[in-house]
């Protein structure tokens, strides 16, 4: 029913890019055994074979258009990462943003042809998320006109960059950047790290990789350390700061551009949310649809697990979810799209509350996602614990979206700063814009003596419009209560960083509820735009179930605002129970939509054709431990134990 | 061709050199006495000392090192494993230990499951409890032994927790005096038993059983599968590995189809019932005594394959948050122990709370079994529903509660807890798996939510009901008194909240109004079970609570133990409310005012535990061989081991021929044809 609508979005798209998936996915080049029965250095040996098979087929295709490579990129790749991810994304793209023409001419043709594979090397051992606390040093050297680069401490050595442990030849290094005796700050550099031809490790230079993770098998996130290795003055990244000849630091004039790249990076992640919780929900949706279990009447055959009530309401609030998490990630990257053009022409105005916004919706579609994907694979019982149900990759390979690209928490707490800060704004007498304008109705309520929470609101629980007044209300509610917390810390301590960590749990929790507001208001405005009207109507059940469900998940906060009355709180969790009842028909055509191929979906228990049990039979015939009929291990150990005895 | 990385010789860090003074700097603000907590939690100091005497002897053993663990293939942990097994038979005989020894607990703790055959210790048991004398006789040594190994074969494709739907059968043969077993279609391929897949000679089959046509239910046999000279699968078997895991790589869980197999009459273990040669079916005995030790099985369980996991991870994730630094809290000061930001606390230390809420629980249930074990012995069955009720309701809480506790520890972690040399990832992937068998939660909730509405209506009705779940029938509480936020860390003030019982009455009066109007019972049942599991959970969660502040009572406040733990179920008891707040504030019990306090008591309580934080982890006592973590080592150098341990990797170590053969060409531009 709402084919076409999922996983992109675009409906005109769909027909050529299911062509295009059939060529690929049949493509003998990219066939491979089962990467479940592979052991990590294999998996890392596919990965980078397809990767290297891909950009031949890009380059035989002509294909350049950033969408498009993205899209075949996926087509071939499935939703596993490369080991050539990183040279796509950041290396490339911050050759392209950050340099000077020179240095474009100079780097980008070897880029594009990959004739160098780059890395991004940020993260060390000891430093993540927060950046200014790095520890790597390039220290300009006016004598030869060079960069040494230094890895001091044990916790100043690059960790966990995608591509540097085996496979990249060279590594954008963010380092602290020292000429003329003082410290500028964090600066980009390009640095060679291994010998062309050889793919020696070049002197000074110690890399590998560092070692094994929760996924992200076919990675080989490395380490890099540096010792006094020096590159030239040209590799410093120049298109903003500069180091002349002599030494002298040339200042950048706007540090607010980076934000461009962290909004484009995090809106992508939202997007992964939206489509890594979908593929959970299709294989839990369509196992639950063939798994028969128990009785619910004596005498009867067995139902389907799907006709309980407990299992859909394991899985239908994050059906909706997954719908919800679609359009947001549409909604940013389009906001994204829009004012990318006002950046490029030095126009900032929209990009501090697009960037403060991406961070909490960064931080809540990671962790909702997270942990749908862990109750879906509950919800599919023993067989969702084997590989083969697909579920194990799809949560090992999302679950670390929650810490890079800036750790959840952290992010919250962003956007918890931007709250506060608008929040002020209000208390002073000035109004504010956008997404947080429901904060000027507080400036109105302060004249009069109440609580903002005794403002009346007439919800109406059947209207997706008036839910959304709801989850506003409580966002203006929680947002009140963070600030006057903060302030009432302020006003015991002399620590402005003290006061703000005390409220640090209130602000997290008014983040999440501005986040909430946001998504539920995203959901209901996309419904006006549905023009078929069985799609519509469809949506709008999942846009309620959605809205409602989240408010029976957190009741405290409604009751104790006085949004909701008791009575309604029972009529909100009486009416989700009744939406799902009216969803269950719909289940399997709703994950059907996201149109996943089974080879990208990676799954038995969730097979579009639904026979589960004499696959998963075959899969196991295939498993490493059943190679030979009788294991090595009963002549190795058994017999001789029993022999012994 | 590549070379292996190159070695690293950095000098400054090749060495361990003490204490990271970050995490020794934790240990001198102890309020308590580490070493005398550590006693209590083992049950007295002499137990202490045999824990800690026994891992010493393991771990200097190599041949239990796990150093290699993370790094190993599903076949080598798999081999790892049986030799492992094998090789602890004769340690045992060296060391003395036997099966029913006091040592055996602390063994296979340390172990923590890493070890081939324990389902052939279930293989054991199962004999032990279901089987005649005869039967007992004849089997037991041989396995005792290892003469054969056995597995238990319960589970199949198509059937879990519902065990009446097994497929599977058992038709008895007159004429040979012989059960005829069969897999009559694919759902009812025996599926996931441990041991089986590649060990196993023997298995427990559980099938339906048929005599003259007519079926029985579901009966055990012992089948051999696997021949004892060769190890090839007998005539009719068909048996393998189900392949890769989310973890337990090092368990050859199995499938078993069976084609005609027969297996004599007296393979059916026969303690309760029998088939007679001429096909009389006879029963004796209750059977309830066996379903009892199967109802206990879910409660063994929790102490080291659920509670010990989350004791585990919080080691690891408090010790590297004292180590780890982010950010300044002070201007001019040095970057801050993650530990010290709110929100960190907040993640936490409420599952050190939890963890020695369930450590205690844990010690109640054991004592409320050894009861009910003495009571069914004198054949008194009457508390045989309340601790099935418990053993359900407690493991289906405590293995989700656990659960997610320690994948709250693994992202507490940033990045790091991401790596598998953390050690987090292992223990979550295990842990989690206990979610599920023994049980599906949701199920075994069900199971505790028939119970309390069967006391619930009988309490209303002015039946008496068991001990446990008097408080159901006590009056609806008025409002709440307290007026302060110190009033909240009083246990008879917030005890009163957890007994709070409207979830379960207005269950009842919700599905005794849809069949009053109508609809069929198991309809009705059906459509009041999400609230039906929330209610089952709320009643398990309150007897947690108070299960603590009993204990915490009965604590002598020598070296400052009652103290700190008073803290801990303050923090367990005020981080259930905040977190279901909705439920309080229904009906008035709790003002909008009286939740803010409890809000602010819940997060002034995380400051004051911080201080013990790590002290309280390092009261559990576990030895660095045992965590197997780079991160939450006992001297606090963490990066040091990272890197050292990375090192080894056979990444690091083993040419990879990807460059060659790939990248090479690919970086020449002369990649034609792969």
């Amino acid at each position: 029913i709402a084919k076409g609508r999922g996983e992109e979005g675009r409906p005109g798209g769909t027909a050529r890019r299911g062509l295009q998936r059939e060529g690929v996915i049949n493509d003998p080049d990219f066939q491979h055994e089962d990467l479940n029965f592979l052991s990590r250095s294999q998996r890392y040996e596919q990965a980078i074979r397809k990767s290297s098979l891909m950009v031949m087929k890009l380059r035989e295709h002509g294909i350049a258009d950033p969408d498009e490579i993205y899209w075949f990129k996926r087509t071939c790749l499935g939703p596993f990462p490369e080991p050539f991810g990183l040279h796509f994304s950041m290396f490339q793209k911050t050759l392209e943003t950050q340099t000077t023409d020179a240095q474009k001419e100079k780097w980008l043709p070897l880029v594009r042809g990959v004739n160098i594979i780059g890395t991004y090397a940020q993260t060390e051992m000891g430093h993540g998320t927060h950046l200014r606390g790095l520890e790597t040093t390039a220290t300009y050297d006016p004598a030869t006109q060079e960069f040494i680069l230094n890895s001091p401490t044990v916790t100043s050595i690059k960790w966990w960059p995608g591509g540097l442990g085996k496979t990249s030849n060279h590594a954008i290094v963010l380092a602290q950047l020292y000429t003329q005796g003082q410290c500028k700050g964090l600066h980009a550099f390009i640095v060679p790290i291994r010998q062309l031809g050889t793919h020696e490790p070049l002197p000074g230079i110690t890399v590998g990789d560092i070692g094994p993770k929760f996924g992200y098998d076919e990675m080989d996130n490395g380490y890099l350390k540096m010792d006094n290795f020096r590159i030239p003055r040209e590799n410093m990244l120049m298109k903003y700061a500069q180091v002349e000849p002599d030494g002298t630091y040339v200042k950048p004039l706007n540090d607010k551009l980076t934000y461009g790249t962290m909004v484009f990076i995090r809106s992508i992640i939202v997007g992964d949310s939206a489509r890594s919780l979908s593929r959970a929900c299709t294989i839990a949706i369509r196992y639950s649809a063939v798994r028969h279990q128990s009785e619910l009447k004596a005498g009867e055959p067995e139902p389907q697990i799907l006709d309980y009530q407990t299992q859909q309401y394991k899985l239908f609030p994050l059906l909706a979810t997954a719908y919800a998490f679609h359009f947001v990630g549409a909604y940013i990257k389009d906001t994204y799209r829009r004012i990318s053009g006002d950046i490029i022409e030095g126009d900032l105005s929209e990009l501090p509350e697009l960037h403060a916004l991406t961070a909490g919706l960064k931080a809540f579609t990671s962790w909702t996602a997270n942990a749908g994907i862990e109750e879906c694979r509950m919800a599919c019982g023993g067989h969702g614990y084997s590989r083969c149900s697909g579920l194990p990759d799809i949560y090992v390979t999302f679950t670390p979206s929650c810490t890079y690209e800036g750790e959840n928490t952290v992010m919250m707490l962003q956007t918890a700063r931007f709250l506060v800060k608008s929040y002020t704004q209000v208390s002073s007498g000035q109004r504010v814009t956008g997404m947080v304008s429901y904060l000027n109705d507080l400036s109105r309520q302060r004249i009069q003596p109440q609580h903002v929470a005794a403002r009346p609101v007439t919800v109406r629980i059947n209207d997706p419009i008036s839910l959304v007044e709801a989850y506003k209300a409580r966002a203006a509610r929680l947002v009140e209560a963070a600030a006057k917390n903060l302030q009432a810390e302020l006003n015991h301590r002399k620590s402005k960083e003290d006061a703000w960590n005390r409220t640090s749990v209130d602000l997290v929790r008014a983040s999440e509820a501005h986040c909430h507001y946001v998504i539920v208001k995203l959901f209901t405005a996309k419904l006006s735009e549905i023009s078929n009207a069985a799609v519509r109507a469809v949506m709008t059940e999942l846009c309620l179930l959605y809205a409602l469900y989240g408010i029976s998940k957190n009741t405290g906060d409604f009751l104790q605002a006085g949004i909701l009355t008791d009575t309604q709180v029972n009529q909100v969790n009486q009416h989700v129970k009744e939406l799902l009842a009216i969803i269950r028909p719909n289940a399997v055509a709703l994950v059907d939509s996201f149109d996943f191929h089974d080879v990208h979906l990676g799954s038995v228990l969730g097979r579009y054709d639904g026979n589960v049990y004499e696959n998963m039979f075959e899969w196991a015939k295939k498993s490493p431990l059943n190679k030979t009929e009788v294991h090595e291990s009963f002549h190795k150990h058994l017999k001789p134990m029993q022999a012994k005895l | 061709v590549t070379a292996p990385a190159s070695k690293v010789s950095l000098g400054y860090d090749s060495v361990l050199s003490g204490v990271n003074p970050d995490l020794a700097s934790e240990r001198l603000t102890a309020s308590f006495s580490v070493e005398k907590l550590t006693a209590r939690l083992d049950g007295g100091a002499e137990h202490t000392r045999m824990r800690r005497a026994i891992v010493e002897a393991i771990e200097s053993d190599p041949a239990f090192s796990r150093e290699n663990q993370y790094f190993q293939s599903q076949n080598e942990r798999y081999e790892a494993a049986v030799r492992r097994a094998v090789h602890l038979q004769k340690k045992m005989r060296e060391m003395g230990w036997t099966e029913n020894g006091p040592e055996i607990k602390y063994i296979y703790r340390w172990l923590s499951g890493d070890i081939a055959f324990l389902l052939h210790r279930v293989f054991m048991r199962s004999i032990s409890v279901l089987g005649s004398d005869k039967q007992v006789a004849k089997w037991i040594p041989l396995a005792t032994e290892h003469q054969i190994i056995g597995s238990y074969a319960q589970t199949e494709l198509g059937h879990g927790t519902y065990l009446q739907g097994l497929e599977t059968t058992a038709v008895f043969d007159i004429a040979t005096q012989e059960f005829l077993l069969n897999t009559p279609k694919i759902s009812a391929m025996k599926w996931w038993p441990g041991d089986m897949g590649r060990s196993a000679t023997h298995t427990v089959v559980f099938a339906q059983l048929y005599v003259h046509g007519k079926c029985y239910g579901v009966h055990p046999f012992i089948v051999q599968i696997r021949s004892l000279q060769d190890h090839s699968p007998r005539p009719g078997v068909t048996v393998g590995d189900i392949g890769p895991k989310m973890n337990f790589e090092h368990t050859d869980n199995g499938y078993l189809m069976l084609q005609n197999v027969r297996v004599p009459r007296e393979n059916m273990l026969s303690r309760f019932c029998e088939v007679q040669p001429d096909g009389t079916y006879v029963r004796w005995g209750s059977q309830k005594i066996n379903y009892f030790t199967m109802t206990t099985v879910r409660i063994s369980i929790l102490s080291d394959e659920v509670i010990l996991p989350l004791m585990k991870a919080c080691t690891i994730a408090i010790r590297y948050s004292a180590v780890r630094r982010q950010s300044k809290l002070k201007p001019g000061e040095q970057e801050a122990k993650i530990l010290d930001y709110q929100t960190q606390q907040q993640k936490l230390l409420p599952q050190l709370a939890a963890a020695y809420a369930f450590h205690f629980i844990n010690i109640y249930l054991h004592e409320l079994f050894d009861r009910g074990y003495q009571e069914i012995q004198g054949r008194n069955f009457d508390s045989l529903p309340e601790l099935h009720a418990f053993s359900s309701g407690f493991k289906a809480m405590v293995t989700q509660y656990c659960t997610s506790g320690v994948e709250i520890c693994l992202r507490a972690c940033g990045g790091h807890g991401y790596s598998l040399l953390s050690g987090l990832p292992s223990l979550y992937t295990r842990v989690l798996a206990s979610c599920i068998y023994e049980g599906e939660n949701t199920v075994l909730f069900l199971q505790t939510a028939r119970f309390l509405i069967k006391c619930f209506m009988a309490a209303s009705a002015g039946q008496p009901i068991p001990p446990s779940v008097t408080y159901l029938s006590s009056a609806k509480p008025g409002k709440c008194p307290a007026k302060d936020k110190l009033d909240f860390l009083s246990p008879d003030v917030y005890l009163k909240f957890f007994q709070f019982s409207r979830l379960l009455s207005s269950s009842a009066a919700k599905l005794q109004h849809l069949i009053q109007s109508g609809a069929e019972k198991h309809e009705a049942w059906n459509q009041c079970t999400v609230q039906l599991v929330k209610a089952a959970q709320a009643h398990c969660h309150y007897i947690t609570v108070k299960i603590f502040v009993e204990t915490v009572e009965k604590l002598d406040n020598k070296a400052g133990i009652q103290k700190v733990m008073k803290h801990l179920c303050d923090l367990f008891a005020l981080h259930g409310i905040f977190s279901n707040a909705g439920d309080f504030l229904y009906d008035g019990y709790l003002s909008g005012a009286q939740m803010d306090l409890v809000t602010a008591s819940y997060l002034d309580l995380l400051a004051v535990i911080r201080m013990d934080a790590v002290p309280l982890v390092d009261a559990f006592d576990f030895t660095d061989k045992s965590l197997n973590s780079a991160l939450g080592s006992y001297d606090g150098q963490v990066y040091q081991r990272l890197y050292e341990w990375a090192q080894k990797s056979p990444t690091n170590q083993q040419v990879s021929p990807a460059y060659g053969k790939y990248l090479k060409p690919l970086l020449q531009n002369r990649l034609s044809k792969l």
